[in-house]
């Protein structure tokens, strides 16, 4: 007989692993995928192949030159391709979008340490580095696919909904029904609700992620819009709010681990994106707002800490 | 409603409770460490040579913390050797040829209880120890500094650890010992309530005990949760009582004692039959006929699971008790202890080989710990080096139960991380 494996407790471990997560995450993001390459052709599944070979590959390249050990297989880098391919318009070109994949694991992932260490979501910061290096490129808008618009025009590009309200073009907004299933102006994965919605709450329901910060973020959203004059529910259908509550705002590693963490997290998310939507220059803030809340994160922790059960206080302990 | 402490869903594995309690046969010989309890080691009080009987006392220190040890096989001492425990200390450990006559020891009689001075005697010479695991002299704890204000036993068959059904199982066979115990205790130290706490994944046990229900002595069904038998859980969540920092149970006027315990003091009680065997779980992907099985004290692990039927697998690793917070024994030649509630052995393919991979802030660990602790931070604050921090964190609280490493989807191993957090912080407090 072999020797008796020797260890500390505990010594059965859940299923859950961080592979399974990533995994998780991405099954539910497919739908947003499949509505993305619906809405708007072939071009989105070649963004998004792009995407994902280019960061699995940086990852891979880094990691060799770095010389530490290749972790391609918690499929991180798989995810964040994945979400920066939502996250970018669909006719960007396939360099500049290489460059976003390079940027966001090699100086946002890796530079900081690798997986658990950034201090701020790749895929989202990418997509900041983008807006800032390719402006024209970034908010240049395919028009989704002919054949699913009533009153479709020839136009090959569109303003989103947003961007037609920041202009003050109200006329020429979507129905609610066209915003709902997506067929508008706007990032590939961001547009359409109902696959959003599914694969949210596919994760709420598989705990991957709980409820608590899409829940503030997507409700404070509508509270403030309402505050600002908005009418809330075409500003929770609109832009990027659904992807970034329930895909990027959740990213373990950059928002807090307490639940009221979360809850202050996302209510900074949903004031900065409700402001930056009304009172910025930018249409829209998802991407900046979930930034500077990663940003924080690490105050919030420090502020959020819980409370040991039968803990003394260090006051009651002096007394 | 109060709110529930945190814990985990683990996997039950409860497969041997429907099998009755079957008696060990007497080994060819056992092994009795001098070292069984929370305290000093005991003295062996037999030389190589002697002639024992079964319950004759074998070990005792001169130490007020210290529980006398019984022979549990009659037969020679043939050997007085060196053992290591499994928390790594040297003791004694008397070896015993057994002659398998089990002759008793004509001192044995049923105790004199007059008071409770003389039950708290009567306890000690019992030979027990908390017998759930935690091995703390039983006779200390009912013997609390301020007796007056201890009004509640709760008796922990919460069994929350997978794998074992030993309590389970005496729970239903052995009741009546069970009474006599819990009502002694309740009598001697005039007790106002007792609370049996039972995971709700025991229908047929708590079922059992209700039919001797009174205005007060409850049977509480626990939610399966692991860990509801740790000891402050339990004591929140049947009495809704904290127990603070640094304090004992006895301060907020509870006793909590292991259900298998009291079966023990009720069968010292009626016999004057000292501790000298005991219901363990064998059962684990392992082993080829899992079961609970009375065993005599000192048995190695080798015959126990020989008479279990063997392996039916190649074992990858062996546990004294379950898989959540039991010890990785080293050898088969390893006896069967006086607090050991089960050996449970897995297979090669079921043994956790998971390797550590960077924490990706989940907050899994901080939702799962029952004390609300953040093992994350610990684990971070400890790479740090940073003792006041770890301090904060009161890291001290933990009982390492284990419920944050068996969630955590990176493996990180935090209970090494807090065993070494709680040293890094004794050392720092010495200095
Ligand atoms: S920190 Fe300690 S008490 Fe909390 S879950 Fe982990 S092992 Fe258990
Ligand atoms: S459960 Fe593991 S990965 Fe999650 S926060 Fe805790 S240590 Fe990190």
């Amino acid at each position: 007989m072999d020797k008796l494996k020797v260890q500390v407790s505990p010594h059965i471990r859940s299923a859950v692993s961080t592979q399974k997560i990533m995994l998780m995450v991405l099954i539910a993001l497919a739908p947003a995928g499949i509505a993305g390459i619906v809405i708007f052709g072939l071009r989105a599944l070649l963004l998004m192949a792009v995407c994902v070979v280019a960061c699995v590959f940086f990852e891979w390249l880094y990691c060799k030159l770095a010389k530490k050990e290749i972790p391609v297989g918690d499929l991180s880098a798989v995810v964040t391709g994945l979400l920066l391919a939502y996250n970018l318009p669909v006719g960007l070109p396939i360099w500049e979008a290489i460059v976003g994949c390079a940027f966001a694991i090699i100086v946002v992932k890796q530079l900081f340490g690798g997986i658990g260490k950034n201090f701020a979501n790749p895929a989202i910061t990418a997509r900041i580095f983008l807006l800032a290096a390719f402006a024209s490129e970034m908010t240049t808008w395919a028009a989704p696919r002919a054949s699913l618009v009533a009153n479709a025009t020839d136009a090959l590009t569109t303003a989103t909904p947003l961007g037609m309200i920041n202009e003050g073009l109200v006329e020429a907004l979507p129905s609610y029904s066209q915003l709902f299933w997506g067929v508008t102006g706007g990032s590939l994965g961001e547009t359409c609700v109902p696959a959003l919605l599914i694969g949210g709450i596919f994760l709420i329901v598989m705990r991957v992620i709980q409820p608590t910060i899409p829940l503030v973020y997507i409700g404070g959203v509508a509270v403030f819009s309402l505050l600002f004059g908005q009418d809330p529910l075409y500003q929770v259908m609109s832009g990027g709010l659904l992807l970034g509550a329930f895909f990027m705002a959740t990213d373990y590693v950059t928002s807090p681990a307490t639940t009221k963490g979360k809850i202050i997290f996302a209510l900074g998310c949903a004031l900065l994106t409700s402001a930056i939507r009304c009172f910025g220059s930018y249409p829209e803030g998802v991407s900046f707002s979930i930034l500077i809340m990663n940003i924080i994160t690490p105050l919030i922790d420090r502020f959020c800490v819980t409370k040991p059960f039968g803990a003394i206080e260090p006051k009651e302990a002096a007394k | 409603m109060k709110k529930h402490l945190n814990g985990v869903k683990v996997p039950h594995h409860k497969g041997t409770s429907e099998k009755q309690i079957v008696w060990m046969d007497v080994p060819e010989k056992v092994t009795i460490p001098m070292s069984q309890q929370i305290g000093p080691p005991c003295e062996p009080l037999v030389a190589v040579g002697d002639e024992v009987k079964v319950g004759q006392k074998i070990g005792f220190a001169d130490h007020p913390m210290s529980v006398p040890i019984h022979a549990s096989v009659s037969g020679k001492v043939t050997a007085i050797e060196d053992f290591l425990t499994p928390m790594g200390a040297m003791t004694k450990a008397i070896i015993i040829t057994a002659d398998k006559l089990q002759e008793k020891d004509p001192a044995i009689a049923p105790p004199v209880v007059t008071d409770h001075a003389s039950f708290v005697q009567a306890v000690r010479d019992s030979g027990l120890v908390g017998l759930g695991g935690a091995s703390f002299p039983t006779f200390i704890k009912l013997n609390p500094k301020d007796l007056a204000s201890v009004t509640t036993l709760v008796v922990n068959a919460a069994e929350c650890e997978p794998f074992i059904t030993a309590d389970d199982r005496g729970m239903r066979e052995l009741s009546d010992k069970l009474f006599v115990g819990i009502e002694a205790v309740r009598k001697y130290l005039e007790l106002e309530q007792v609370i049996i706490g039972v995971e709700d994944n025991k229908p047929a046990a708590i079922a059992h005990l209700r039919e001797k229900e009174t205005d007060t002595l409850k049977v509480q069904s626990l939610r399966s949760r692991y860990p509801q038998g740790g000891e402050k859980v339990l004591i929140y969540e049947t009495t809704g009582k904290v127990v603070g920092e640094g304090k004992l149970p006895a301060d907020v006027g509870v006793i909590v004692m292991n259900v298998t315990s009291l079966i023990t003091l009720g069968q010292y009680l009626l016999t004057g039959e000292p501790l000298t065997y005991r219901c363990v779980t064998v059962a684990g992907s392992a082993i080829a006929n899992p079961q609970n099985v009375m065993v005599y004290l000192g048995t190695s692990y080798q015959d126990v699971i020989d008479f279990c039927g063997g392996f039916s697998q190649e074992p990858g690793a062996v546990f004294m008790g379950g898989p959540m917070m039991g010890i990785c024994v080293y050898d088969l030649s390893f006896p069967v202890l006086k607090n050991n509630n089960a050996i449970v052995a897995l297979s090669k393919k079921d043994v956790v080989e998971d390797k550590e991979s960077p924490c990706i802030n989940c907050g899994r660990c901080i939702s799962a710990c029952p004390f609300n602790l953040m093992p994350t931070n610990i684990d971070r604050a400890l790479a740090a080096g940073d003792v006041e921090m770890l301090k904060e964190l009161k890291v001290n609280l933990c009982m390492e139960c284990g419920s944050c490493a068996f969630v955590c989807p990176a493996k990180r191993q935090l209970v090494v991380s807090n065993k070494l957090a709680k040293k890094k912080l004794m050392n720092a407090g010495k200095r």
